[in-house]
């Protein structure tokens, strides 16, 4: 009796053993597995990774349910949660149905039920993340990701930069603004580069800085202020001129309030001296109108 | 009883099929392999048809489904997980939930093993080629292992925070793989069968499966059942011994009546996989429902000792 006892709590303690050891592995395998691949993307809705773990069954109702094929059920050795379902935005964007069917299909709240405009969902941040790829860095027109955007001119806005090489022309830089991406993927799959594209939606965790809120912006401080500067403002620069003579720096250049003295007629000593070879106008006035330096 | 198998060379089932004819003989089996394949094929064949028809007869895997659009089924072994993990699920989640558990609660929860899951068919070819090639021994894995890991994957997900334990589910990878997408799960297949095979036999799903445990857990008090209604026909072949998956579990049924064992097989681990109708030459098995939760009476009353050598949970 007493034997029998001992050796089933014996047999016990060993079997918690071994299966405690195998539930530590696979405890530590768990926690690896939560980081998801940046190029994998959950639907729209889905909660943050670490949510979304505990509550997707992996059972692909949402999968079944997108008109697109978008969506995927990650299998051995994807990069993503075995079964969990994800979407590859290069290969097959999201559509951004407005009924999202995705979620409404999801039996648990994996999928955030509370979601019911499309555009207020965040799978992702687009980041235009290879600019030396991006055609439109190199001065080229191309605006193909502006244009596919289902969120057109917010989510992706389109800014003009001087083309220094060309001096004369603009370069049309797309911007994404994470007021309004969704994270859909629509400019990924779209973007005319080979291979990978120059914009990519990122998970937002990596693609969402954590903003600098200790600097203040004194033009936008101003703004709320009703035009008050927040700082005194700057004292204005004096310009060491001779009497009734006034600069007024990119704006009209040198102002002669006396009319009747000729400002050929300032003398300035020093330079007086100067040879003629000098590359320099002999009249100082010249090199300040000159605007933009020498 | 051992002189019988030996005369038999290992192979369950001769008598029978030459007694009742191939058919009769294999009539649970063919039964039970129709009603696995035929839910596979629903799930795999389903996309083609509502695209086809645009009528969804079943979408999902086992994990949770819809049929026809309407009937929500969900897994409650892995809502739970879910639910431990800190994750409320939709109605729709827990209504399917509520179904399946119901209908495992009547007909018999490891019904889920034998009728349903498809690792099944694996580990019984396993066992099969075991008996068939005569292989014995192996490692001894303890058959309440599977409640330990059961435990465990409870226990991780409320740790972890995360289903922990679906990263690594033969069951639903096998079935999920089927119906979404194959990728490496063939190699899970093949785990499972090799240890099936090689370490010890049954030992997936007779000690370690914590999908099996929770069934029988959920089915402990099910309607329907296997009762030895004519045992005293039994003449010892063993036929119904080597078939099971639960081996354990016949013998006092069975052999009991001297001991005060009732004929009925109250095991919660029984599959009512029925393939000991089958081989049984006798006619001594057959289906019965009993009323949840009813005791069944013992005939007498055992003593100390062989209440502790008691593999079933017959309660006097
Ligand atoms: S919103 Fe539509 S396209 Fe996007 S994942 Fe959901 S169902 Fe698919
Ligand atoms: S429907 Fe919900 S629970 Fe099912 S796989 Fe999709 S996200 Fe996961
Ligand atoms: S991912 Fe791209 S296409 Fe989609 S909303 Fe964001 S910027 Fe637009
Ligand atoms: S589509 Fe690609 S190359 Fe064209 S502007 Fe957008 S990011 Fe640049
Ligand atoms: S014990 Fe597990 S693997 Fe075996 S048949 Fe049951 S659920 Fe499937």
């Amino acid at each position: 009796m007493d034997n029998k006892r001992r050796k089933f709590i014996g047999d016990s303690l060993k079997t918690a053993g071994a299966v405690g050891v195998g539930s530590l592995v696979l405890g530590l395998y768990s926690g690896q597995s939560r980081a998801l691949a940046s190029q994998a993307i959950r639907p729209p809705g889905a909660l943050a990774e670490d949510d979304f773990l505990g509550a997707c069954v992996r059972c692909g109702l949402c999968v079944r349910d997108c008109p697109w094929d978008t969506l995927k059920l990650a299998q051995l050795f994807d990069p993503v949660a075995l079964g969990t379902p994800y979407f590859t935005a290069r290969k097959t964007p999201c559509e951004m149905c407005e009924d999202i069917p995705c979620v409404v299909a999801c039996p648990t709240g994996a999928l955030d039920h509370s979601l019911t405009d499309i555009n207020d969902s965040r799978m992702g941040l687009a980041v235009v993340i290879d600019q030396e790829g991006c055609i439109a860095f190199q001065g080229l027109r191309c605006e193909v990701c502006y244009n596919v955007c289902p969120v057109q001119g917010k989510a992706i806005t389109i800014e003009t930069q001087t083309n220094n090489r060309t001096g004369m022309h603009a370069k049309f830089i797309p911007v994404v603004h994470s007021s309004d991406c969704t994270g859909c993927g629509k400019c990924e799959q779209a973007c005319i580069v080979d291979g990978e594209s120059a914009i990519k939606v990122m998970p937002l965790k990596l693609a969402a800085s954590g903003g600098s809120p200790h600097y203040r912006q004194g033009w936008k401080e101003k703004e709320k202020a009703g035009g008050k500067s927040l700082v005194a403002p700057d004292a204005e620069h004096k310009f060491n001129l001779p009497e009734g003579v006034e600069y007024d720096y990119a704006g009209e250049g040198l102002i002669i309030k006396d009319k009747t003295k000729k400002p050929e007629a300032v003398s300035v000593p020093q330079l007086e001296q100067k040879t003629k070879d000098s590359p320099f106008s002999e009249n100082p006035l010249d090199t300040l109108n000159k605007k933009g330096g020498l | 009883m051992g002189v019988a198998n030996a005369k038999k060379g290992f192979k369950p089932g001769q008598e029978a099929i030459a007694k009742k004819g191939w058919l009769l003989a294999h009539k649970w089996l063919i039964l039970r392999r129709l009603s696995q394949f035929s839910i596979l094929a629903l799930f795999i064949f389903s996309p083609w048809i509502a695209e086809k028809t645009e009528v969804w007869l079943i979408k999902g895997n086992l994990a949770s489904s819809l049929t026809l659009d309407v009937i929500p089924l969900t897994d409650p072994y892995v809502l739970i997980q879910s639910i431990l993990a800190g994750s409320w699920p939709v109605f729709t989640g827990v209504l399917g939930a509520l179904i399946v558990a119901v209908f495992y609660f009547l007909v018999g929860g490891r019904v889920y093993c034998s009728w349903v899951c498809p690792i099944n068919i694996v580990t019984d070819v396993a066992a099969w080629l075991r008996t068939k090639l005569k292989i014995k021994g192996g490692a001894q894995i303890g058959r309440n292992t599977r409640f330990w890991v059961l435990g465990f994957t409870l226990l991780l997900a409320l740790i972890t925070g995360s289903i922990a334990w679906e990263l690594i589910n033969p069951v639903s990878m096998v079935f999920r793989g089927l119906t979404f997408g194959m990728g490496f799960a063939w190699g899970v297949i093949l785990a499972v069968f090799l240890l099936d095979f090689i370490v010890s036999r049954r030992a997936w799903c007779g000690s370690l499966c914590p999908v099996g445990a929770f069934y029988s857990l959920l089915g402990s008090q099910s309607m329907m059942r296997i009762n030895a209604y004519q045992r005293e026909q039994c003449d010892d072949c063993m036929d119904c011994f080597l078939v099971c998956p639960e081996q354990q579990i016949i013998k006092n049924p069975l052999n009991g009546a001297a001991k005060g064992f009732h004929s009925m097989i109250t095991s919660s681990q029984c599959t009512n996989c029925g393939r000991c109708i089958d081989v049984c030459t006798e006619d001594v098995f057959r289906f019965e429902t009993r009323i949840p939760f009813k005791k069944i009476p013992m005939l007498n009353q055992p003593s100390d000792s062989e209440k502790l050598t008691q593999t079933q949970e017959v309660v006097s």
